[in-house]
């Protein structure tokens, strides 16, 4: 069985504070890491690998530093990491993105494709059902658990009041979500693999089979029209009394304003 | 085929179990607004199995006509058939515009609707309008966690697509007698059924859910433990409010998922948001924000949630809840006397 998991390096957005002055974001010093729901479809992967003795590959689209992420990916335990990078592929949308992913995945084997429900830092949910989409598989979103049955799995797929049990026969597409699994840490000796004796392949524009007009900014049908820092209301007042007085002091503001 | 010849709002309509979800009510609200902007007519795309009776609730909560696709295939939500109709309405009909709810059916079907069209797709949208002069669709999303604002265009294709998060637009108050055109449309499924629903198992509890609550007594991890949730339990009862929570909550496994604000969780807007023991997280503020009122308790002055409250309390939450509970009580007591 072969397994390649889409993972993005993205800024933990769960440390990025706000400047309390100016009100913008405070990106420096913020740690890039492997994008949670990604991670737990890693996770997936290789718990299938260890069940199985599936082979894993990881790939990711980005910039030349997301190769530190596909080492910790490797220093987990997948077999073989990818890097598409180019500048050609800078700048891209969610369609144009997928393209280029669908398209670097077509020179490989597979029975499966994960990817994580959506990245923190877009939050979009959009590319991996598009990778789905431009090669043909069927695709089971928010994937909450999976096994294997013959040639299928057997996927639950969460919903806001449900979830239901789907079977999907391989190959297929899913999108993991965090809840899947906690994903396993790196091992001294994954590190030192996956940094001396495993490689990242790198995959450059020339290297993947996709028409011009679909990739980057080019090939993405969405623009960015403004961005703008969001104005926060007016800070209202805040105060310290004790218990009683606090109590107090919110039923006041209550009945000022007609809610009780 | 020119940009103009594409012409209408389109709004899908999520329907589960025969149940129209709420956000597709909304997004007719807000396709009205939008179909006012460009001069033109609201239609509903509704997919499921035996659902023509749903036609007159949705015209009259906006929806100018009703495109049906009435099949088998499409009793039970999965992608392929959903996407495929979708396609051959677009296809046909070509609209300017289609709306999405952000759910987890919408963010699934919507971006594999967007690389089969291969058109763009902006996601979780908090805000869509027309601009006056030119014309323009824009779409304005949260990213990076809720703070920076990015308004989206999507000049040279069409349909030009959103998801919208559910509790974000306003529906339309209800036009009694309003009628629509209602028309069905075939479409032929064969080879497009390639999943296979196992299984369809619905939550236990039926609870009120949190976005529309009125009001909202919310929890982080400042509660200090599980037990201490039936303080909010207390006064959300004194109120007549719902509980809710923070994502610290639901990952410590406190609560259910399903009453996590924010980000990851769900939009609210409430008239009254009482947060207790929430620092404030971008990413929770990004879900709670444009409640009417925001009440906060905190002992951390400098916790974040300050900046947006109306009113913020420095001080223990689990000493002050019961005294305001028991306040508002005898007042509730005192007005109904």
């Amino acid at each position: 069985m072969k397994i390649v998991v889409c993972i993005k390096q993205v800024p933990n957005t769960n440390e990025v504070k706000l400047d309390p002055v100016t009100g913008t974001l405070i990106r420096d010093g913020v740690p890039s890491i492997i994008n949670p729901d990604d991670k737990a479809g890693l996770e997936a992967a290789l718990r299938l690998k260890d069940e199985y003795g599936a082979h894993v590959t990881v790939i990711s689209m980005g910039p030349p530093q997301a190769d530190t992420a596909l080492r910790e990916a490797l220093a987990m335990g997948a077999d073989e990491a990818i890097l598409v990078t180019d500048r050609a592929f800078g700048g891209a949308d969610t369609l144009a993105t997928s393209t280029t992913i669908a398209a670097a995945l077509k020179s490989l084997e597979f029975d499966l494709v994960i990817t994580g429900r959506q990245a923190i830092d877009g939050d979009t949910a959009q590319v991996g059902p598009q990778i789905a989409e431009h090669l043909g598989l069927p695709n089971v979103s928010y994937a909450e658990d999976l096994k294997v049955e013959g040639d299928s799995l057997i996927v639950k797929r969460q919903y806001e009041d449900r979830y239901h049990m789907i079977k999907v026969k391989m190959p297929c597409l899913i999108t993991a979500l965090s809840e899947l699994n906690k994903p396993r840490y790196m091992t001294p000796g994954g590190i030192f693999d996956a940094y001396r004796e495993k490689e990242v392949k790198v995959l450059t524009r020339a290297d993947v089979t996709v028409d011009d007009s679909t990739i980057g900014l080019k090939g993405s049908p969405t623009r960015v029209f403004q961005t703008f820092t969001k104005s926060l209301k007016a800070a209202g007042t805040v105060v310290q009394l004790d218990p009683e007085d606090s109590a107090e002091y919110m039923i006041e503001k209550l009945k000022e304003k007609f809610i009780i | 085929m020119s940009l103009q010849d594409y012409k209408g709002v389109f709004v899908f309509i999520q329907q589960v179990d025969n149940k129209i979800s709420g956000v597709s009510f909304e997004l007719l609200g807000k396709a009205n607004e939008l179909a006012e902007g460009l001069g033109t007519e609201v239609t509903a795309v509704l997919l499921g199995y035996n659902v023509s009776d749903l036609c007159s609730e949705l015209a009259r909560f906006g929806a100018d006509r009703v495109i049906v696709v009435d099949d088998k295939a499409l009793e039970v939500y999965t992608t392929e058939p959903y996407a495929h109709a979708m396609d051959k309405v677009i296809a046909e009909y070509k609209p300017e515009i289609v709306l999405y709810g952000a759910t987890a059916i919408g963010r699934d079907l919507a971006p594999r609707v967007s690389a089969r069209v291969k058109t763009g797709l902006t996601a979780d949208c908090t805000k869509l309008e027309i601009d006056d002069e030119t014309k323009q669709f824009r779409m304005t999303r949260p990213a990076f966690g809720g703070n920076i604002m990015a308004t989206i265009v999507c000049p040279e294709h069409r349909p030009q697509m959103a998801t919208v998060r559910p509790g974000v637009m306003q529906k339309m108050k209800p036009v009694e007698g309003a009628s629509a055109k209602v028309e069905n449309f075939k479409v032929d499924f064969e080879g497009h059924q390639n999943v296979e629903v196992l299984e369809v198992v619905k939550s236990v509890v039926e609870k009120m859910d949190i976005q529309d609550a009125k009001i909202l007594v919310s929890g982080g991890r400042g509660m200090g433990c599980p037990e201490n949730f039936q303080l909010l339990r207390d006064l959300a009862d004194a109120l007549g409010g719902e509980v809710s929570s923070s994502r610290a909550c639901v990952d410590a496994g406190w609560v259910e998922k399903d009453i996590q604000v924010g980000q990851t969780g769900k939009t609210v807007r409430p008239n009254l948001y009482i947060a207790c023991g929430i620092s404030g997280a971008i990413q929770h503020l990004a879900g709670m924000e444009d409640s009417d009122v925001i009440i906060a308790i905190n002992k951390d002055e400098n916790a974040p949630i300050f900046e947006v409250a109306d009113y913020g309390i420095v001080g223990d939450v689990t000493k002050i809840l019961p005294l305001f509970t028991e306040k508002v009580k005898a007042a509730m007591a005192a007005r109904n006397a």
